[in-house]
């Protein structure tokens, strides 16, 4: 009975945050300049989860070398332009490789 | 029209790229969830009714200890989608069923997509069809997981932990060619890297919001072409 609560309550609250940014959008009158921050904060969001995905675990600073490595890998083949695909294997394949040799 | 079936076709190839490894982290969210004795329905419940990831990690760690702190940590990870949801809300759709069918597909990886596009219509196919994918394929994870149990190893040792952030900065890079957008994301990794250790989570990424600020210290650049890639001109604007 609690986890079936638990799991409603986690998804109407999930859905609702949802729907709110998406309801928001049209009934709030921002000016020009304000509206332009929208993409940006997203961005920014983003970037602060690939960073802290790469740089943190569990809550503490992450002192692993394979993961941000393997990020880097991808990084620099996005920024030549590399295939999306290629960019996400390559960086999976540098950090498992890092790891099978022993690297954390 | 070749150009549009071209973009068309490397749109599904990345999405099945990012579906693929979405699957495989459903997979050991799945087998995560019962190995830690809970019941198949509940990972399997969760990834229809959540479909977010880290909410769902989280919940699972949390369910049988403090359910309360389960519910609340989960919703507070998934706030970000708020400024999703305000960033590619218009991307979705116009009707109520798209709207409020699509708000459910707000993901980071689908918001990623949608924002690495500037024209208005292929925004809205690269937020359908990422969020379409990955749903599928996190829900398909999922039951296998839960299917194989604690026979799935930690997706760390594939180097998935390492696709993922790779995945979402290269969707990010076109972004982050214009200077304010730069700035804002610069300064928000690094408060989101400093207070993690201080906030519980989902707070740090929620902290980078700050980092906005450092867009609007910049002087705002003379207006010419090209300067500011998410304005759209009245010629892009699509049918309403």
């Amino acid at each position: 009975m609690t986890m079936l609560l638990v799991v409603l309550a986690l998804a109407v609250g999930t859905y609702a945050v949802r729907i709110a940014g998406v309801l928001l959008h049209d009934r709030l009158v921002l000016p020009e300049r304000l509206r332009h921050l929208l993409p940006i904060a997203a961005t920014t969001l983003l970037a602060a989860l690939v960073a802290t995905a790469v740089f943190t675990e569990a809550g503490r600073l992450s002192v692993g070398v394979a993961r941000p490595l393997g990020v880097l890998v991808g990084a620099v083949l996005a920024w030549r332009r590399a295939p999306f695909v290629l960019v996400v294997v390559a960086a999976a394949l540098t950090a498992a490789l890092l790891r099978l040799a022993g690297l954390p | 029209m070749r150009q549009a079936d071209g973009r068309d076709a490397r749109l599904w190839r990345d999405a099945a790229a990012i579906g693929a490894a979405v699957g495989v982290i459903g997979l050991s969210f799945g087998a995560i969830a019962v190995a830690s004795g809970l019941p198949a329905w509940v990972p399997a419940a969760m990834s229809v009714l959540v479909f977010a990831g880290g909410s769902q990690f989280l919940a699972v760690a949390l369910m049988t200890g403090s359910p309360v702190a389960a519910v609340v940590g989960g919703v507070l990870i998934n706030i970000r989608h708020l400024p999703f949801g305000l960033a590619v809300g218009p991307a979705i759709g116009r009707s109520r069923v798209a709207r409020f069918a699509g708000a459910h597909l707000i993901i980071d990886e689908s918001t990623a997509f949608a924002l690495a596009e500037r024209h208005p219509e292929r925004r809205g196919r690269a937020f359908w069809t990422v969020g379409v994918t990955i749903f599928i394929t996190w829900n398909i994870g999922t039951l296998i997981g839960v299917l194989l149990g604690g026979a799935v190893s930690d997706p760390a040792v594939y180097g998935l932990d390492a696709a993922f952030p790779a995945g979402l900065l290269a969707l990010l890079l076109p972004s982050l060619r214009d200077r304010a957008t730069r700035a804002a994301a610069i300064a928000g990794s690094v408060l989101a890297i400093a207070s993690t250790p201080l906030l519980p989570a989902g707070l740090p990424v929620l902290a980078a919001l700050l980092g906005v600020g450092a867009a609007l210290l910049l002087p705002t650049p003379p207006t010419r072409a090209g300067d500011q890639p998410e304005r759209v001109t009245p010629a892009q604007r699509g049918p309403r």
